[in-house]
């Protein structure tokens, strides 16, 4: 029996090396896609500045947006860059392996959105000790070694919304939140963002209430059905992200009040998208990856050339509804 | 000579799981009344069945979990293999472009064959479940968002396949009782497991392996083979809760499941079912996960903080399993 076991654990271990073995050298988006390649000629011509920028991930479509916005800003102040990041978003290993190799080209500036806010900080380190700036985006790192960090501000945002919702009910009535989370950061800023700016502007809105979902689509749609069964005179409606705001669509839906709850959600994905078109949904905020990668370069660019920059660099965001989902520059910002 | 005393001692059982039921049964009426008081809004139409839809997955998935806890077994992995089966399905129908009824079975089957792995590898190679479905659990998990490459399978081509859970047979054949089609299966589902598990050599030798499963192999019985049978029962359980799931949101979402399993085991142990086997029935387990789902939401429409719901529906388990602790020492 134990000779049986070991056998089969030994199978295992072969089979599971053989696959991961595979599944590295088959999948070709580890490879840095370089949109320039850093060529010698070019450095020795014009010296041109050359920018490495790691993302949290590559094949997202939120990734591969703001993987645009930095080539754009490339374009515009003539450096080149090359845009990389890891399969997943739990590889951490693999992205300090990539700001590493990074660091070793000697660049004269890196943009960097860690997955680990502890994890890069000797990699950074030595970043400074060699004189290259950093630029944190989406996400900060624990240390002040970033000399700014470029990143949604979704307080505000939130407050965008709420003001949006205010315009869309009259600005009175009764309306709650179906938040995703309450420890996370995007949680915490959009939820208090939302109802700050509705305390401080609009006396006569009253938050009823608000649940949380997990961001579970499931669970979010129970929630909000409750909410509005608790509450019958209920005007409108605000999803904190992509799964809270779906769940509050399908409530409005099972429980035929479209029309009669205003819905204003976060985030794109196909469900929202579709929601807005067809009036489901009032309208929702995007975060702009764009913008993200945009300002990024530029803020490297800026700091390589020696020139302050602020430490915190919003990159803003869009309103997105019925009436503006199809122009070009917000359908830049959504993804299905 | 003793076939008397048997039947004594069956009648003797019945009268006591009926009573037990009857306990678990008051509960719920106590809740539902207590609910009806302290909110205006709770007992409405409206929401009595919203309640009912809200029961659906979780319950089925405690229907199928139910069958393995009287053996004495878990089941960690339903939650997320309810996931890879809506997954599944999605794959089916939204990206291969196969007909509704072959998604829908397409699911079954990957509900099914989960549950019989989980059963084979801890029948056949002894792994204690605990473990080998906590693997199983990962193993969906990760299949699951690897076959949809992490993102949400849509649905919204198959406007057919919505009304699975959200459309409603009842209100076409009488009006004004538009029951949705999930509480309809959800109730189905309870009655077949409920013939399943009382009527059939399945569910004799679920209860004869739960209650003393080394007196049942002695006897002659394939335990084994049994047990694979009883997790592949489960799997198809599941399977059906993924379609469900699936239905109502019109989407296959990869990252959701994690976590359902935990209330799917509340609601089966509030349910009266001992999670050492031997005992349970399916009744039980609808009422369990109805206290659940009444709690929950009676406890949103008081605006409860969501901290709070948390924190009494664990009370709510402890009492269920102290009660019947209590029940019985007394017998």
């Amino acid at each position: 029996m134990r000779k049986v076991w070991m056998m089969a654990a030994l199978v295992l271990v072969v089979f599971i090396s053989a696959c991961s073995s595979n599944g590295g050298s088959n999948s070709p988006t580890n490879a840095p896609e370089s949109t320039k390649k850093p060529s010698s000629e070019a450095t020795e011509k014009t010296e041109k500045m050359y920018v490495p920028v790691i993302s949290k991930g590559f094949q997202h479509q939120f990734w591969q947006a703001v993987k645009i916005g930095a080539e754009k800003a490339a374009a515009e102040l003539n450096v080149d860059i090359t845009f990389e990041g890891p399969e997943s978003e739990s590889q951490v290993d693999k992205q300090l392996e990539m700001l590493q190799v990074a660091l070793d080209k000697k660049p004269s500036a890196i943009g960097f959105a860690a997955l680990d806010s502890q994890a890069s900080i000797p990699l950074l380190k030595k970043a400074k000790d060699a004189g290259i700036p950093v630029i944190a985006f989406d996400s900060g790192v624990d240390s002040d070694i970033p000399l700014s960090t470029v990143a949604t501000d979704n307080a505000v945002a939130a407050g965008v919304a709420a003001d949006k919702m205010a315009e869309l009910i009259g600005g009175e009535g009764e309306i709650a939140i179906i938040a995703h989370d309450q420890t996370s950061r995007t949680g915490i800023d959009r939820r208090d963002g939302f109802k700050n700016r509705i305390e401080e502007k609009y006396p006569n809105i009253k938050i009823v209430d608000i649940q949380y979902g997990g961001g579970d689509h499931l669970k979010s749609t129970d929630a909000a059905k409750a909410i509005m069964q608790a509450y019958p005179k209920l005007k409108g409606f605000f999803g904190t992200n992509e799964g809270s705001a779906i769940g509050v669509i399908n409530a409005v839906m099972e429980a035929k009040a479209v029309g009669k709850v205003t819905v204003i959600g976060y985030d794109s994905g196909k469900a929202q998208i579709d929601a807005i078109k067809n009036g489901t949904m009032a309208g929702a905020i995007s975060q702009n990856p764009v913008g993200i990668g945009y300002e990024t370069v530029k803020a490297a660019v800026a700091a390589a050339k020696g020139e302050t920059v602020e430490p915190a660099i919003d990159s803003g965001f869009v309103w997105y509804d019925k009436s503006n989902i199809d122009n070009e520059d917000v359908k830049a910002v959504l993804y299905e | 000579m003793n076939k008397t005393t048997v039947v004594e001692q069956k009648s003797h059982f019945a009268i006591k799981s009926g009573l037990q039921q009857l306990l678990v049964f008051g509960s719920l009426i106590l809740l539902v009344i207590f609910f009806s008081i302290a909110s205006d809004n709770f007992f409405h139409f409206s929401n009595l069945i919203g309640i009912l839809l809200s029961t659906a997955v979780i319950g089925v998935l405690a229907l199928g979990s139910t069958f393995v806890i009287i053996t004495g077994g878990i089941d960690l992995s339903v939650g997320t293999v309810m996931t890879l089966s809506a997954v599944m399905t999605g794959v089916f129908i939204t990206i291969w472009g196969l007909p509704i009824p072959i998604g829908i079975i397409g699911g079954l089957l990957t509900g099914a064959l989960c549950g019989f792995l989980s059963g084979f590898t801890i029948a056949r190679l002894g792994i204690p479940p605990f473990i080998a479905t906590l693997a199983m659990m990962m193993i969906a998990k990760g299949l699951a968002l690897v076959i949809s490459g992490a993102k949400p399978i849509y649905f919204t081509d198959n406007e057919a396949f919505m009304e699975i859970s959200l459309g409603s047979v009842l209100g076409d054949l009488i009006p004004g009782f538009d029951i949705p089609n999930a509480v309809l299966i959800f109730f189905i589902v309870a009655i077949l497991g409920s013939i399943l598990l009382s009527r059939t050599i399945v569910g004799r030798y679920n209860f004869a392996i739960g209650s003393n499963e080394e007196a049942t192999r002695l006897s002659g019985i394939n335990v084994r083979n049994w047990k694979i049978v009883i997790y592949t029962i489960t799997g198809v359980f599941t399977g059906i809760a993924g379609i469900l799931m699936a239905s109502r949101l019109n989407t296959a979402h990869p990252s959701l499941g994690a976590g359902y399993e935990l209330e799917a085991i509340a609601a089966v142990i509030i349910g009266g079912t001992s999670l050492s086997g031997g005992k349970g029935t399916i009744l039980g387990t609808v009422i369990g996960a109805l206290i659940m789902s009444v709690l929950t939401n009676g406890l949103r429409i008081m605006s409860v903080p969501q901290e709070w719901q948390t924190v009494v529906v664990g009370f709510v388990i402890l009492l269920a399993v102290y009660a019947d602790i209590l029940r019985r020492r007394k017998a």
